[in-house]
């Protein structure tokens, strides 16, 4: 296998403008000729299936939701990074590159995250002519708010509902050109396998959700914009759909799976409460601009009410450890600080597993009615879910899984080593390294939508013939789709004693436990063999109840499920291979002073692995990570 | 200490069940059973649905995603009520401790003729979409943005298209309003781009194309009830329908070509 980053040459700054120069045009008149299978109306999908039938091209947009509008994307709360120096604070698109690189511990790709600070700015010009409300101060220009691993304002935010504006700015522009018949919308349509016509990504296998019928259909690349496999942990704050099957699909295919055990643990989530538990809720990271984090000092003090404990007696644990970055330290160095005061008996709530994130103080300084205005649809969440009342009592938080930086490996032109299979946002692995700073998937996710993919798409249909109309009969397209009814048939016809559900929520147990916030050998190699066990009995003893001929929701989630069971294993692979710690990777056996120690010797790749067949471990394939323009260095937040 | 309260309830559900858009639908009763209060109203169905998996037999479907309260997908009328008791608060967020011990609670899903059932408590709500469709966007293409900061917009014009544009689609305005209408839905987006100044060039035009598109999908009319506000999980206010109807009327008298709606964006 091989993989060619196709990097281009010449000074990092100058690297996008002059390749955008220089890749080949598709001529206007022939845009329309190609047809382009857009998965996914997220972030990602939404913004590369509207401009690119802005452009033209002949789109086909594909989600399991009963509307575009409804993909994760609409989940995210805080905000998005720019680097538009509106603040005159110092920052500009090196800072942004450099914050983002250091907040993934080194582990990304430089001239990709050059690119993406570049964009950045253009990505906000796009979203206020669309009409997304943006917060705004007096004066009538955007306001910003700070997040984790940056000392500059540089996010711009929608009340708590960033996600959910930038979404629908991208979904109106993604029904205008449905209006217009650039696009045609597949929703409550599942993506279950690529096709493949000489090596090249020319199809896709679908299932009609709500009839069951499974089709294929043709085109002359395929975008693969299906986002995040945090679920594969079971609990975690992604929405319940989410799933890693069609890039799981594509990898069955040959596409390389890179850097799959980079997760993201965010420390501010509400804790599970019990055993029905179906999802994590995220409280955004933007309440620690505002809230303290501590628990008791002394491990005695941890079943008292937060009022009953003098200041004297709390530990604000980031403030201490952090000093420059206090509470505003990244991610992965808080959720870590989190798990290791609770570690020390020191957490609060149920099962001691909880840390407070106490408003109180702020509220003093700034007034009960500002705090509402910043954080007020967060906080009324928090009461519903918990029955407390955040104003007056600290909220409990504690780490749950939250992003996957890993995914399928993609090049500067996010074309994945099969030509014609892109891939998009958060299911690619490209910018984020081993730890995502906050407020930059939105950022990644419209950048390649917007302002990547319809340049560099263009470059690789330039000259290629259109796909013809026969297409759909080739062999490859119809092995392909048998393939596909095979597997729900054998899904079907099991009828075994175990649920889908009872399934996942061992393996998230699994995944949690063994390849979460801490990573040991031993651990890993356990896992390892236990996710193999239960991939064996879920083949014999799952039970999925209905028919394939309707909308079957069990067989959604037993194919989704399945899918797990093999990443989950690989997660693991990776994770035990990778023996250094970095970002959101922690091995307990790299550890210097309690955080992370790299390995740059070792390790400065990224880590690609390529399907070998099924009952065959993953070859490793290893993309150096070359450094021109920055020092690698021990990242300190102190 | 709330979150730990560790109470459990006995329920009897009756849920409607139906097999596919053509087929009669019924209610069923199902038994839910040592519910803890501190789940959600899903985390209680998802309970009931891994009982009816064990055995063999289909679980209910129902729409869900986000689990958040913000995605829109769940909605479902419980007790009558859209998204149950709890105000301004969808499905997905409603928790059992909002019901007691013993008590039996009916559940239904949307019943409009323009949402038509798929299976059980899913219904087919793509009509919204196609209101959308029909001009709930600013007609820009991508990379033609001047710089975000060009055009101050005065903090209370942007906090008021933000109050607009919180709707999260998820039809509980329909399902509570007697007449079935969607106005609240279509206001909001008109409300939402006519208060901003990117909106403005299209403001009039928008506000036709989407209300003759409402009207296309057999939606009912609105005769200012007010159920659909309370019933808004977002709280969405109906001021935004009486600016709709002021912008169709302007829109009307600015003789705004009705005929060629369809079409261009
Ligand atoms: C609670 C929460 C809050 C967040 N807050 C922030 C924030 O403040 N700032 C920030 O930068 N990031 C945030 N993030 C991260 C960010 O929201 C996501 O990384 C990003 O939105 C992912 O966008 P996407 O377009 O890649 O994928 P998604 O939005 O996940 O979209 C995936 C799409 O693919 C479709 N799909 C998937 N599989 C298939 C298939 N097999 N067939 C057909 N369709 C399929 C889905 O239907 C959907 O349309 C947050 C995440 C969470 C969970
Ligand atoms: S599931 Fe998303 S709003 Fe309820």
């Amino acid at each position: 296998m091989e993989l060619n980053s196709s990097i281009p040459s010449g000074p990092l700054a100058d690297k996008w403008t002059t390749h955008k120069a220089e890749i080949k045009l598709v001529n206007p008149a022939n845009k329309r000729k190609y047809t382009v299978l857009v998965v996914g109306s997220g972030l990602a999908g939404a913004s590369a299936a509207a401009t690119l039938a802005e452009l033209g091209y002949n789109v086909k947009c594909y989600c399991f939701q009963d509307s575009p509008r409804r993909a994760h994307s609409i989940a995210a709360q805080g905000g998005i990074n720019a680097a538009k120096n509106y603040q005159n604070d110092g920052d500009s698109v090196h800072r942004l590159f450099y914050d983002t690189i250091k907040g993934g511990d080194f582990r990304a790709r430089e001239a990709n995250v050059h690119r993406l600070a570049e964009i950045s700015v253009h990505i906000i010009d796009q979203c206020v002519a669309q009409g997304v409300p943006f917060a705004r101060e007096y004066g009538g220009l955007l306001a910003n708010r700070s997040f984790g691993g940056a000392q500059v304002s540089r996010t711009f935010y929608a009340r708590g509902q960033t996600g959910q504006q930038l979404l629908l700015g991208a979904y109106q522009a993604l029904e205008k050109e449905i209006k217009k018949g650039g696009v045609t919308m597949f929703p409550r349509t599942e993506m279950l396998d690529v096709v493949l016509v000489d090596g090249h990504a020319k199809g896709i296998v679908v299932r009609n959700l709500v009839t069951g019928a499974v089709d294929t259909h043709m085109g002359d690349a395929v975008l693969l914009c299906t986002g995040g496999y945090g679920n594969v942990f079971y609990l975690s704050t992604n929405a319940k759909g989410s799933n890693v099957t069609a890039t799981w699909r594509a990898h069955r295919r040959g596409a390389a799976f890179a850097n799959p055990c980079y997760t993201q643990i965010h420390p501010t989530c509400i804790p599970q409460s019990g055993e029905y538990q179906s999802k994590l809720t995220l409280m955004s990271e933007s309440l620690r601009n505002d809230g303290r984090v501590w628990v008791p000092r002394r491990a005695e003090d941890v079943g008292k009410r937060p009022d009953e404990i003098a200041d004297a007696d709390r530990d604000y644990f980031l403030e201490r450890k952090y000093p420059s970055y206090g509470n505003l330290s990244p991610r992965d160095i808080a959720s870590r600080a989190a798990k290791e005061v609770c570690d020390e008996g020191r957490g609060v709530g149920p099962g001691g597993l909880g840390v407070y994130l106490d408003f109180r103080d702020s509220i003093r300084r700034s007034g009960e009615k500002t705090i509402a205005e910043r954080y007020g649809n967060l906080f009324d969440m928090y009461q519903r879910i918990t029955d407390e009342n955040p104003y007056k009592v600290p909220m409990r938080i504690y780490p749950a899984v939250h992003y996957t930086m890993g995914g399928l490996w993609v090049d500067y032109n996010l074309m994945s080593n099969v030509p014609g299979l892109f891939v998009l946002g958060e299911a690619n692995f490209s910018d984020h390294g081993a730890n995502r700073l906050g407020a930059s998937a939105l950022m990644q996710g419209l950048a390649d939508g917007y302002f990547v993919i319809p340049y560099t798409l263009g470059h690789y249909l330039a000259g290629r013939a259109p796909v013809g109309a026969g297409a759909a009969e080739s062999p490859s397209a119809r092995a392909a789709q048998a393939d596909v009814e095979a597997r729900t048939g054998k899904l079907l016809s099991i009828r075994g004693r175990r649920t889908v559900q009872s399934f996942h929520r061992e393996l998230g147990r699994i995944m949690w436990d063994k390849c979460g916030m801490a990573r040991d050998r031993a651990g890993l190699e356990w896992a390892i063999g236990r996710i193999g066990e239960l991939r064996a009995e879920f083949w014999e003893n799952v039970t999925v109840p209905g028919s394939g001929g309707e909308l079957n929701q069990s067989l959604e989630n037993a194919g989704r499920v399945a899918d797990f069971l093999e990443l989950g294993e690989l997660m693991c692979r990776d994770a035990l291979h990778r023996e250094e710690s970095c970002g959101g990777h922690f091995r307990v056996e790299y550890q210097e002073a309690g955080e992370a120690k790299r390995n740059d010797d070792a390790f400065a790749y990224v880590a690609a692995w390529e399907w070998k067949g099924e009952g065959q471990v993953q070859a490793l394939h290893k993309e150096p990570l070359v450094y021109e323009n920055i020092q690698l260095q021990t990242r300190s937040y102190k | 200490m709330g979150g730990s309260s560790g109470r459990t309830l006995n329920l009897t559900l009756n849920v409607w069940r139906q097999a596919g858009p053509g087929s009669a639908g019924g209610f069923k009763t199902y038994q839910a059973k040592g519910i803890s209060t501190d789940a959600s109203f899903l985390e209680m169905l998802d309970v009931v649905n891994e009982e009816l998996a064990a055995k063999g037999e289909e679980p209910i479907a129902f729409d869900h995603d986000c689990r958040e309260g913000i995605c829109g997908s769940c909605g479902m009328l419980i007790n009558g009520t859209a998204h149950g008791p709890w105000k301004m608060t969808t499905t997905c967020q409603l928790h059992m401790r909002a019901f007691r011990d013993g008590e039996t609670i009916t559940i239904e899903p949307w019943r409009a003729s323009a949402f038509p059932v798929v299976k059980d408590l899913v219904v087919d709500r793509s009509a919204f979409d196609r209101i959308i469709s029909a001009g709930g966007y600013v007609s820009i293409a991508t990379g033609n943005a001047p710089d975000g900061n060009a055009l101050p917009i005065p903090k209370v014009d942007a906090d008021a298209a933000m109050d607009a544009a919180e709707c999260i689609g998820c039809g509980a305005c329909v399902a509570a309003c007697p007449n079935a209408s969607a106005s609240l839905f279509t206001s909001a987006k008109v409300s939402h781009l006519g208060k901003l100044p990117q909106g403005q060039p299209e403001r009039y035009r928008r506000a036709l194309r989407m209300v003759a598109q409402m009207d296309l999908e057999h939606f009912g009319g609105c005769s200012l009830h007010g159920e659909c506000m309370e019933a808004c999980p977002k709280g969405i206010s109906i001021d935004h329908i009486m600016q709709m109807n002021r912008d169709y009327v302007a829109a009307s008298w600015k003789g705004e070509p009705i005929a060629k709606a369809g079409g261009a964006g």
